[in-house]
């Protein structure tokens, strides 16, 4: 046995720079959540010092090699000291309210949840080598036509029908054009949201126009109270922190911790996945070994929408109740930032849900120090995704076939 | 063999079942190819009638008459302006005389019945139809010099808010500052801005390769909210007059642009319209009488080649970004400086004119007169479907939302020219072919 192959086991754990700068950034979180309550700390020495390490450690783990950890310790580090310096100086009673953890993390998966969605539907589009710049479009599809159907039947389920239904059809059009007719993706995909937004607000002003957004029956919120699983969250509401956040959950965020189980399963593990990876990687080659391209491409494109117009329903038809001329606000965007910081990878995508959705849970509650910081900190998704594709954080590297057109021969 | 004359010689392939007794069956692609070659013009108005046409649908199926919906936006455009001819009389510039002239110019002339002249109610409009016109055809631009460069800009809006907020910051500061010195520093400042704005996804795209499409659109919603944030509630460029509302304090007189038709109070046309028209010709020279615009234009048709011939591309995709930005910036700057005078949160957030420079490129096919006419047309419909002269069941939030799908469409058809090649080549199969054989194109905007 070699010296070389005997390195791996060495008992040099505590100080392999990977695990250095994992310390780091737990310090750098620690920096700040020292400040907040239930602690407290009123001076902001012990957050400077520990943020200090934090910045040290993650210095130490890049000159070893460990890049994109060892940054992300010292951005932690900087942002922990900010932060708690902050946090120091206001008053206890903002930061009671502002800082109520329960609350936050409830809040932040309701607004992830939309972007969630999103991104799992660029996944499957983007997986399989077309770019869906339309998935915003596809969201506002989404739900409007929820709203519509539930309105039109008195049911929340024709609403959710009727949004797959019309994301299907847009991502159809998308489909149709960027990859039968072989038209620029990035062109087709900036129609599709041009057609939606065009399209919503024509038949809401149409149909709506005078009396508003219908009263219309919503997604329930699973709790206590519902029919099947009622027993089940009696148990949850018990357990003291888990109840207060998962309590009273919709529907559709259940969906959609299960969607990100399914469509990890079936893109990694499946011969499904492995053909729509395979198509977007190297579509020559797919087709040389029987793998229809186009075919696949379809149904990825159009399952891309089915998923994202679920966003919008959820949106609409479970979260706000109603609807409101281009509502999504960039949400899809959103969704579409979150997939290429995760990597084009469900779970990564939604990691970054999570941290954009916790965003926006804090801006609306940031209010109360002063409006226009709560606005300012809207952009923050925009500027993480912007610093995580210019490669300050570790390369984020698309499907190689993305945005080509295939031509078969 | 390129790729190119492969996938033509496949077309022809494909062709020949259908070929023409006695007659040469030229492939779809090569079509496009000689009609891009010929100007380009018989796609591009078959795409916008297809678009008019299937608008027309919609307002059809929704219950709404189609035609007098059309109509009523053509007036509301002010476009029918030009069939209102009369003896009128017409300034001459730089001096006091006045000369005969066939439409009139005068937005105030009373009809014998009281309220305003049809044809001055037409020169008002057209006026706004212009004011429009100038900034669609800068973020036409913004779109139509990165596209040549082979660059996607969808960043026009991030670029436009930018330029806007530093007209306005620069407009609104200095309030003694000298006229002419004032409007070129804040002109100027601005497209500088918008330079800078996109010139970030050019250096990223040159050093790390991150698509151009991403972070464009990112540098767009970072404008969005940081603007927000700057003019809302609490800003820092938040007027200091009424601090309720989210808007930017006013520009100062000796900012504004001078205006040459119509009433400054009420949104007159602006030098801004001749600015932009510069703008069309400084695009053509660039592109295609200078050194930097053949590079440009040669990083846009093969970068490797270009590489290989000794041009920078980074340098290209830099300089070509930040001429672009350049230009949306510079449009911001006609908006803020020309007749809004100041930028409000909801400006910001309900605008899309950047976006509307996508579909004024495409369907100009990124030529300066192509861009001219698009932009014309956009500028229409936009202040058309705006009109309060629109009838009673077709208001203009209704048919605002129809200039929408209408660019929608257009985008949908330009990119996929073929469909509209099709519809053309069955058009031809009607009768005998007796054209000639056009000469075989051997570069393929076409593909």
């Amino acid at each position: 046995m070699t010296a070389s192959a005997d390195a791996p086991r060495r008992p040099a754990a505590l100080t392999d720079p990977r695990y250095v700068a994992v310390a780091g950034i737990v310090l750098g979180g620690l920096a700040f959540w020292l400040t907040l309550p239930p602690l407290a700390t009123r001076t902001p020495l012990a957050s400077v010092a520990i943020g200090f390490f934090a910045v040290a450690a993650g210095t130490w783990a890049v000159t070893r090699g460990v890049r994109r950890l060892g940054w992300s310790a010292v951005a932690a580090g900087v942002i922990g000291i900010g932060l708690g310096l902050a946090a120091t100086r206001s008053s206890t009673g903002h930061l009671d309210d502002v800082v109520a953890w329960s609350a936050l993390f409830a809040a932040m998966l309701r607004w992830a949840t939309p972007l969630a969605y999103a991104a799992i539907g660029g996944m499957f589009s983007e997986r399989s080598g077309v770019v869906n710049i339309g998935l915003e479009g596809m969201m506002l599809s989404g739900a409007f036509f929820g709203v519509y159907g539930a309105d039109k039947f008195d049911s929340w389920e024709i609403g959710i029908l009727c949004a797959m239904l019309s994301g299907a059809v847009l991502a159809f059009i998308h489909a149709v054009v960027s990859i039968q007719l072989r038209a620029d993706q990035i062109v087709s995909g900036t129609a599709v949201n041009f057609l939606a937004l065009g399209l919503t607000g024509y038949l809401f002003i149409d149909k709506y126009g005078e009396q508003g957004s219908p009263e219309i029956p919503r997604i329930p919120d699973l709790d206590s109270t519902s029919r099947v699983v009622g027993p089940l969250f009696e148990r949850i509401d018990d357990i003291p922190f888990i109840g207060d956040v998962f309590g009273d959950l919709s529907l559709m965020i259940w969906l959609s911790f299960a969607l990100i189980i399914i469509s990890y399963v079936v893109m990694f593990k499946t011969s499904i996945g492995l053909r729509i990876r395979a198509v977007g990687e190297h579509p020559r080659a797919a087709d040389t070994v029987g793998i229809s391209v186009y075919a696949t491409r379809y149904a990825a494109v159009t399952v891309s929408g089915i998923i994202a117009s679920l966003g919008g329903a959820y949106l609409a038809v479970g979260f706000v109740g109603s609807f409101t001329e281009n509502m999504t606000a960039g949400r899809g965007f959103i969704g579409l930032a979150a997939l290429i910081f995760g990597n084009w990878r469900p779970f990564g995508a939604y990691g970054a849900c999570l941290l954009f959705g916790f965003s926006t849970a804090l801006a609306f509650r940031l209010d109360v120090y002063s409006d226009s910081a709560a606005t300012l900190f809207q952009a923050l998704p925009y500027v993480l995704t912007l610093i995580a594709v210019a490669g300050v954080i570790g390369r984020s590297i698309p499907p190689a076939a993305v945005g080509r057109p295939y031509k078969k021969q | 063999m390129s790729d190119i004359e492969r996938e033509q010689r496949l077309d022809e392939q494909e062709e020949t079942p259908h070929q023409e007794p006695g007659g040469y069956a030229p492939s779809v692609a090569e079509r496009l190819a000689v009609y891009q070659k010929a100007g380009g013009v018989i796609t591009p108005v078959i795409t916008a009638i297809l678009a008019f046409f299937m608008g027309g649908l919609v307002v059809a199926a929704t219950g709404h008459n189609p035609f007098t919906a059309y109509k009523a936006i053509f007036n509301g455009s002010g476009l029918n302006w030009f069939f209102h001819v009369g003896s009128y009389d017409i300034g001459v510039p730089f001096s006091d005389a006045r000369i005969w002239f066939p439409w009139n110019t005068s937005d105030s002339t009373l009809a014998k019945s009281g309220g305003l002249a049809a044809s001055s109610l037409a020169a008002a409009n057209l006026q706004q139809t212009l004011l429009i016109m100038t900034t669609l055809t800068l973020t036409g631009l913004a779109v139509a010099f990165a596209f040549r460069c082979g660059l996607f800009n969808i960043g026009g809006q991030g670029q436009w808010i930018v330029g806007s907020l530093m007209a306005v910051w620069v407009g609104s500061s200095w309030a003694n500052m000298a006229k002419p010195y004032h409007v070129f520093l804040a002109v100027v400042l601005a497209a500088l801005a918008g330079a800078a704005w996109a010139a970030i996804a050019g250096f990223l795209k040159a050093t790390v390769g991150a698509h151009e499409v991403i972070t464009t659109i990112m540098l767009n919603w970072i404008a969005y909210w940081a603007g927000s944030y700057l003019v809302g509630r609490d800003g820092p460029l938040q007027n200091d007059v009424d601090k309720s509302i989210p808007i930017s304090p006013d520009v100062v007189q000796n900012a504004k642009l001078p205006v040459w038709w119509g009433n400054p109070l009420l949104q007159g046309l602006s030098i801004g319209f001749f600015i932009a028209i510069g703008m069309l010709v400084v695009f053509w020279i660039t592109l295609n009488r200078t050194t930097l615009g053949y590079e440009v234009r040669a990083v846009g048709f093969n970068p490797e080649a270009a590489r290989y011939g000794g041009i920078s591309v980074a340098r290209s995709y830099i300089l070509a970004m930040a001429i672009s930005g350049s230009f949306a910036g510079l449009g911001g700057a006609m908006d803020m400086l020309g007749w809004q005078y100041r930028i409000g949160v909801l400006d910001i957030q309900v605008s899309t004119i950047g976006f509307i420079g996508i579909a004024v490129a495409l369907l100009g096919r990124n030529t300066a007169v192509g861009i001219f006419l698009a932009s014309l047309l956009f500028a229409g419909l936009y202040v058309g479907t705006r009109s309060t002269a629109l009838p009673d069941d077709f208001p203009p939030t209704l048919a605002s939302n129809l200039t929408l799908m209408i660019q929608a469409i257009i985008l949908l058809f330009v990119g996929a020219d073929i469909i509209v090649l099709y519809v053309w080549q069955a058009r031809r199969r009607l009768r005998p072919f007796k054209g000639r054989s056009p000469v075989m194109p051997t570069t393929g905007e076409a593909s």
